[in-house]
């Protein structure tokens, strides 16, 4: 059985659309408290994994475990009210309300209840750890692209997740605003949540991330620690082509 | 315990709404019967239009299977009205259109845009058709009087009472967290479902509460009319004019369809009566005007409007 330290563990996941294999026999595990980078070329199925362990997409076959708990083929719904939240690669806020409904989002449809008083207090924390203190009441859609990220974060943290799944969290911003999303997400580690991140940026894998796993054409092809994982040829091949991993 | 927090906004508000109530009780007693009967298309079609906005208004879907509802109502009146007590022929009625409601609910929410409209079109001329068949073949009769012993005024008190029932459920829907979970799921139904919402039974719930009260609207008015037929009860028509009703005022807002029930059952009165035969031209043109002169309906215009007065009313402050 699964040993209980793993808050995750995904095994032999396939998905394929059409004849396109997205997702191919894919394992890994990550265990509590560790920061694991999923990465891999454009293309090589990482958001569709992301996807289908979020619950937005069914598998075709293998196991998703969220704490010894078989977590495949349910609702996404369900699979928030297990511990799992998550972000979007194209960040996803509610335009049409302001932060602190935001952040309420995340909070009163979860498991367990949170109470009235009790929610504003985490609201008005949870925007205080992002960054968001004081801004409560501007509307969503009127944020800045990193403010915009940062609220999705803060609703992804709102249900107190077991597991933080961040789909290119960093992608976009620019090199002052990367220093802080980076050291945003090092707090997160710091406060003993578990992540899972798919990352382009490779100064915030190497600063963040424990391990990697690498993934190409829907394979896993490196796992390992981040250092070793990025010097690996196969990756180095992935990433650059035959030539310049020879070269 | 709720007293103590309401503002004085609500309150005077509340106040006001009260008055409205006690006043407009009183119609009945002080119009002749072609401004009651007026009166009795006036709150049908608010009735209608709040409670069409209450689904469609926070999850977007478009229904046209108003008159479904409306219709099973109506000829739950036409069979029972006679052999049982009328609130009990209520009771059935409600009870009939929510579990329809329930029924359509689980099996097409998760149609979405332009399928879930075509679909709730076909459902009113489904039952319509089922009707039809059930009428010619089994009880052997098309069309059935209705003739119970219910007055002009007793429509309209009901209808009333009905109205205010309605903005009390939509007011109590939106401070509930069913209400806060339509409004995520109108943002984005993706963020709902992965925030934990439960996506498929919070609008199923609501498309339930809506239709139930569409069925009693049917239920009411039934004795309206001496006798019923499916093409009467099952009239396509009331669907488009309630959907135009509701975009006209704002279905993003409880109290925006009213906005639109009380000018368009006006206008339709209006030129029904003037205009017989161009009557479904002339409200097709309404319905172009409207989705492309108010996209947002009244309701957005007064918001739009108080935002702008807002900003002036700053600016000069600063200045």
């Amino acid at each position: 059985m699964t040993a209980p330290q793993h808050v995750l563990d995904v095994e032999k996941l396939r998905r394929a659309f059409g004849g396109l294999v997205a997702v191919n026999d894919l394992s890994f595990s990550v265990a509590r408290g560790e920061v694991l980078g999923l990465l891999g070329p454009n293309g090589s199925g990482k958001t569709t994994a992301l996807n289908l362990m979020s619950g937005l997409l069914r598998s075709d076959a293998g196991a998703i475990r969220l704490q010894g708990k078989d977590i495949s083929g349910l609702s996404s719904f369900k699979i928030a009210r297990l511990g799992l939240a998550r972000t979007f690669q194209l960040v996803r806020v509610l335009d049409g309300m302001d932060c602190r409904d935001n952040v309420r989002a995340g909070i009163v449809f979860n498991k367990p209840h949170v109470r009235g008083a009790e929610i504003e207090t985490r609201i008005t924390a949870l925007l205080g750890r992002v960054g968001l203190a004081g801004q409560g009441h501007r509307p969503a859609a009127g944020l800045t692209y990193i403010d915009r990220k940062r609220l999705e974060l803060a609703r992804a943290l709102a249900a107190a997740p077991q597991l933080l799944l961040l789909d290119e969290w960093l992608a976009g911003l620019n090199p002052s605003e990367l220093t802080i999303g980076i050291d945003l997400i090092r707090s997160l580690k710091d406060d003993g949540i578990t992540v899972v991140l798919v990352e382009h940026v490779m100064t915030a894998v190497r600063a963040l991330c424990d391990r990697c796993v690498v993934m190409s054409s829907g394979r896993k092809i490196a796992e390992g620690a981040t250092a070793d994982v990025l010097s690996n040829p196969a990756v180095v091949e992935a990433y650059l082509g035959g030539a310049a991993a020879h070269a | 315990m709720t007293l103590r927090k309401m503002n004085p906004r609500t309150m005077t508000f509340g106040a006001i709404a009260l008055a409205a109530i006690v006043l407009l009780a009183f119609v009945p007693r002080m119009v002749n019967a072609y401004y009651l009967a007026l009166a009795i298309s006036l709150l049908q079609y608010t009735v209608l239009a709040t409670a069409w906005g209450m689904f469609s208004g926070p999850t977007r879907y478009v229904s046209l299977a108003t008159t479904a509802f409306f219709g099973v109502g109506a000829y739950t009146v036409a069979v029972l009205g006679e052999v049982l007590p009328w609130p009990v022929v209520l009771v059935i009625a409600a009870s009939l259109g929510a579990i329809l409601a329930a029924i359509v609910g689980l099996s097409t929410l998760r149609l979405s845009g332009v399928y879930f409209v075509i679909f709730t079109f076909g459902l009113a001329e489904l039952i319509r058709q089922l009707v039809v068949w059930f009428e010619v073949n089994k009880s052997r009769v098309l069309g059935r009087y209705v003739f119970v012993d219910i007055t002009q005024a007793d429509i309209y008190w009901q209808l009333l009472t009905l109205t205010v029932a309605v903005f009390l459920i939509g007011w109590l829907i939106t401070r509930s967290r069913l209400g806060f979970a339509l409004r995520i799921i109108g943002e984005d139904e993706t963020v709902a479902s992965h925030s934990g919402v439960n996506t498929t039974i919070a609008k199923v719930a609501l498309f339930t509460i809506s239709s139930t009260i569409m069925a009693v609207v049917g239920a009411i008015m039934a004795p309206r009319w001496t006798y019923i037929e499916p093409s009467i009860a099952f009239n396509a028509m009331i669907s488009f004019q309630v959907l135009i009703m509701a975009l006209l005022g704002g279905a993003h807002r409880l109290w925006g369809p009213i906005l639109g029930a009380v000018p368009l059952v006006i206008l339709f009165e209006l030129l029904s009566a003037r205009f017989p035969n161009t009557f479904t031209i002339i409200l097709g043109c309404i319905f172009l005007l409207i989705v492309y002169l108010l996209p947002r309906g009244v309701a957005g215009l007064i918001e739009t409007g108080k935002a702008r007065w807002g900003e002036t009313f700053k600016r000069r402050a600063v200045a």
